[in-house]
């Protein structure tokens, strides 16, 4: 059985999990400072589901695809230590000032670029962005079936997938024809931890970048052990109309950034009586508050 | 994200201490892995870094995995079904966790798949899990199993074995029956060769994790014998059957922990090293090991209450202010902090003895030792051998006094089971009883006493350099030592061996606080940090020392007469509910 090419599209995002008082800067923008940038927590549920499969498959090899600053690489050395085989960190001022569908142009291009893939795993969205865009348009401009919101990847073999999805109101189960994109939903199985071995193994892998900043004590390793390498692409390395990327490529226009503080500006004292509580379970259930 | 590790800096303290060097040099045989492994370490800081990194990975397990689990494991605990053992969900998830980290047979060599780290990070393990739920530390820690394997075992035996443990096959050792606790040399269960197979026959009691994949089964081999020299070791492979669980005990504490009741019927098993060997030298060497697990179980278990009553005596307000402000409170609080200190302190310095002699040991199967390194290696094992015995006993009695301090701080709420201190402090009380009793461990340290082991290595601590502002310290354990050293003439100038036995846990808990004194005093000597905690902890255990010296200072031979007891009393007798 020949082996699966998985790619997982990954993100680094601002921790916007455990927010504090100063999280946002006075204009209204994320202040990135303040919050620790983690691993896009649903792209980890993600990573999850392409190792199930690479644990199935012989032969089949994970690589993480993220693009973002070059600090983005801390992720997919995070990838590595959890089982992936390799990671590409797609990176350039070309890049800077995307939304979704530049940002999937940009991506849809990388894949091209690293000859294409039999499954594209990614995160249902981002906790920065939240649109849950970028994935669908990855698999349009691909011109690839895609099944959102995956819960589990039931079964796989080197032609097909059956997946189940978590839906509003249920579950299905649907089944489709490789090549394909999958969207995973944060109800999924949460990603095995670092692996003892593996961050042993790749714990100095860094992109070129990084190793021409860093003072590096090891730098003959990097010679004897090509997969300490992560690879850095740019505009350069992928097919792709300038025009289409970054900041002019970005249709999308904040008009208006509004701070929404709630405040009490009405309440109801209620005496501690089961009248009370259940005149009270009445109006919240017939207003839809509840139920 | 909770990391136990990264929240508690006194772990990476321990971990960079300057023997570690020499420890990870020999560890490493000079790092000759680094070519065969793509995970081996290049060099000492390499190694170092790697140990920093794998117990951060784990310090977050426990911190989101192990501790949230710990009270759905309590309340649900192990079941016995269709005689295997089922865990509790929550241990089920612990493990597969632990398993996908890679955290078994974390001290085994590369080539039977482990990651060859040394005792005290993977001690540091057992602290950190310990931390997050003392019961199942257990099940986790019995890989220990694999480490007397590998020092008594052939070589067919630990290619077929050791692998299994590093791909996260659990343990056991089986070594207790019903009438063969403390006192092993009583076991019963019989070996038996047939067409020059061995076969296991009869009952082990208080096993935990007795159904674990592969098992260190203590049996009597040799017929006609009745004591120790008739008992040999044996491997028992679950897969080959022939062995059932017949119950898990209903236990106070550390419940997620089965604890099993095995009956073998003809079932297959190998014989470990050499017939007769058993008791008297592979279970002393596995005995060790789970001694120095408990030390670390108990460190970890204090951590978890010492925090829980912190947090609470801050966020507790009474009579108008958070009760941590009231004299009575925080003096407890303080109290519990230099003990959990001076645990963690003589855990880490046993770990360091215990890999300086393991490592050379091991070496010395691939070359012969310089006579230095000999030496060197003797001296290690006579100070780990009475070390472990003082530290398993020091620590585990103050687990159980923080446990019980850390209720005390919450009150009321803290006898609930609403609190995680509930737990924590039934968790605490087994630390003092198995692997030996405190009790028992005073029979074991009082050697580290008459031989004068501790004496030397305490002069070895007297004269180590230290900062200037510290030396108010070490006047007061000199003058401790020499009230150590006349408690323990007038002891021994009785010449008598029941007066030594009726004062040695005295004499042990005196050389104990002035060993573990001066261990907080060359760890504030590092860092300035623990200077609080020597300094409350010398003032007990100076105090506590003066009272134990004039007890014996006033004791006689005549007195021992009114502490005894007849045997039998037919009036009374002990009943189990």
């Amino acid at each position: 059985m020949k082996g699966l090419k998985i790619i997982v599209l990954a993100k680094q995002v601002p921790d916007t999990r455990n927010v504090g008082k100063d999280a946002m800067k006075a204009d209204g923008t994320v202040n990135r400072a303040a919050l620790p940038a983690i691993f896009n927590p649903e792209d980890l549920n993600a990573l999850e589901q392409a190792l199930r499969v690479k644990d199935q498959i012989p032969g089949a090899t994970v690589s993480i695809l993220t693009m973002g600053p070059g600090r983005a690489a801390e992720i997919i050395r995070e990838g590595l230590f959890r089982g992936a085989d390799n990671g590409y960190l797609l990176t350039d001022r070309a890049f800077a000032g995307s939304d979704t569908l530049a940002t999937s142009y940009a991506l849809a291009c990388a894949i091209k670029a690293l000859g294409g893939a039999d499954l594209i795993i990614c995160g249902r969205q981002a906790i920065d962005g939240d649109t849950a865009q970028v994935g669908p348009q990855v698999a349009e401009k691909l011109g690839l079936p895609q099944i959102t919101y995956a819960e589990e990847v039931l079964e796989v073999t080197t032609k097909s997938v059956k997946v189940r999805r978590r839906l509003d109101n249920g579950v299905e189960t649907v089944e489709g024809a490789l090549p394909m994109l999958i969207t995973v939903n944060g109800s999924a199985a949460p990603c095995r931890p670092r692996n003892a071995y593996l961050l042993q193994k790749y714990k100095r892998a860094v992109t070129v970048t990084e190793r021409q900043e860093a003072s590096n004590d090891y730098i003959e390793l990097y010679h004897d052990r090509p997969y300490l390498n992560i690879v850095e692409m740019g505009v350069k390395d992928i097919d792709a109309r300038l025009e289409d990327l970054g900041l002019p490529g970005s249709p999308t226009k904040v008009k208006k950034i509004e701070n929404v503080v709630f405040q009490t500006k009405e309440a109801k004292i209620l005496g501690p009586s089961d009248a009370n509580i259940e005149g009270l379970m009445i109006e919240l259930l017939s207003n839809h508050t509840l139920g | 994200m909770a990391n136990f590790y990264t929240d508690n800096p006194d772990l990476k303290f321990h971990l960079t201490h300057p023997l570690m060097k020499k420890i990870i040099a020999l560890r490493e045989r000079n790092f000759a892995d680094k070519d065969t492994y793509d995970y081996a370490p290049v060099d000492f800081e390499d190694t170092l870094d790697s140990y920093d990194k794998v117990l951060q990975v784990i310090g977050e397990i426990c911190g989101e995995i192990i501790g949230p689990n710990a009270a759905g494991v309590d309340e649900e605990g192990p079941k016995v079904v269709n005689n295997r053992v089922v865990y509790a969900p929550g241990t089920a998830l612990n493990l597969q966790a632990l398993r996908q980290a890679g955290l078994t047979g974390m001290t085994l060599p590369r080539r039977f798949g482990g990651l060859n780290f040394c005792a005290v990070p993977y001690t540091m393990a057992a602290d950190l899990v310990s931390r997050a739920d003392a019961g199942f530390v257990n099940i986790w820690g019995l890989q220990e199993c694999a480490e007397t394997i590998n020092e008594f075992a052939d070589d067919d035996q630990k290619q077929r074995f050791l692998p299994r443990v590093s791909q996260g096959e659990t343990c056991a050792m089986s070594l207790t029956e019903p009438d063969a606790g403390s006192d092993l040399q009583a076991v019963q269960l019989r070996a038996t060769q047939r067409d020059g197979k061995w076969f296991l026959n009869g009952v082990k009691r208080f096993i935990t994790n007795g159904d674990g994949d592969i098992s260190l089964v203590l049996a009597r081999s040799e017929e006609g014998t009745n004591d120790g020299r008739g008992l040999s070791m044996f491997i028992y492979d679950k897969r080959n059957g022939g062995m059932k669980v017949r119950r898990i005990e209903h236990k106070m504490g550390i419940v997620g922990s089965p604890t099993c009741e095995l009956v073998f019927k003809d079932a297959p098993a190998e014989l470990v090293g050499q017939r007769r060997l058993g008791l008297i030298k592979y279970v002393m060497s596995l005995m060790n090991g789970a001694r120095l697990g408990v030390i670390a179980q108990s460190v970890g278990v204090s951590e978890a209450a010492y925090r829980e009553a912190l947090a609470y005596a801050r966020e507790r307000r009474q009579f108008g202010k958070a009760i941590i402000e009231f004299p009575a409170v925080y003096e407890m609080l303080s109290n519990m902090k230099a003990r959990l200190d001076a645990s963690r302190s003589i855990l880490y310095e046993t770990c360091r003895f215990v890999d300086m002699y393991k490592t050379y040991a091991h070496i010395s199967e691939e070359r012969s030792l310089t006579a230095e390194e000999r030496e060197e290696m003797k001296m290690y094992q006579r100070l780990a051998d009475v070390f472990t015995p003082l530290g398993k006993g020091m620590s585990s009695e103050y687990a159980n006094q923080i446990a019980y301090e850390a209720i005390q701080i919450h009150g009321g709420s803290g006898f609930m089971k609403d609190y995680p201190v509930e737990r924590i402090y039934r968790d605490a009380r087994i630390t003092s009883i198995y692997e030996g009793t405190t009790q028992l461990q005073v029979v074991a340290a009082i050697r580290g006493v008459t031989t004068g082991v501790f004496l030397k290595q305490i002069q070895a601590y007297q004269n180590t350099e230290i900062n200037p502002e510290l030396d108010s310290f070490r006047r007061m354990l000199m003058d401790m030592t020499v009230e150590y050293e006349q408690a323990v003439a007038e002891v021994l100038e009785v010449k008598n061996n029941e007066y030594l036995d009726f004062h040695a846990r005295r004499l042990v808990e005196m050389a104990g606080n002035i060993i573990m004194g001066y261990l907080l005093v060359l760890d504030s000597n590092r860092n300035s940090a623990f200077t609080k905690s020597a300094d409350i902890f010398l003032k007990h255990a100076e105090a506590d020392n003066k009272a134990k010296a004039d007890y014996i200072r006033n004791f006689t031979m005549d007195d021992l007469g009114y502490f005894k007891y007849e045997a039998s009393a037919p009036e009374y007798s002990s009943t189990p509910e």
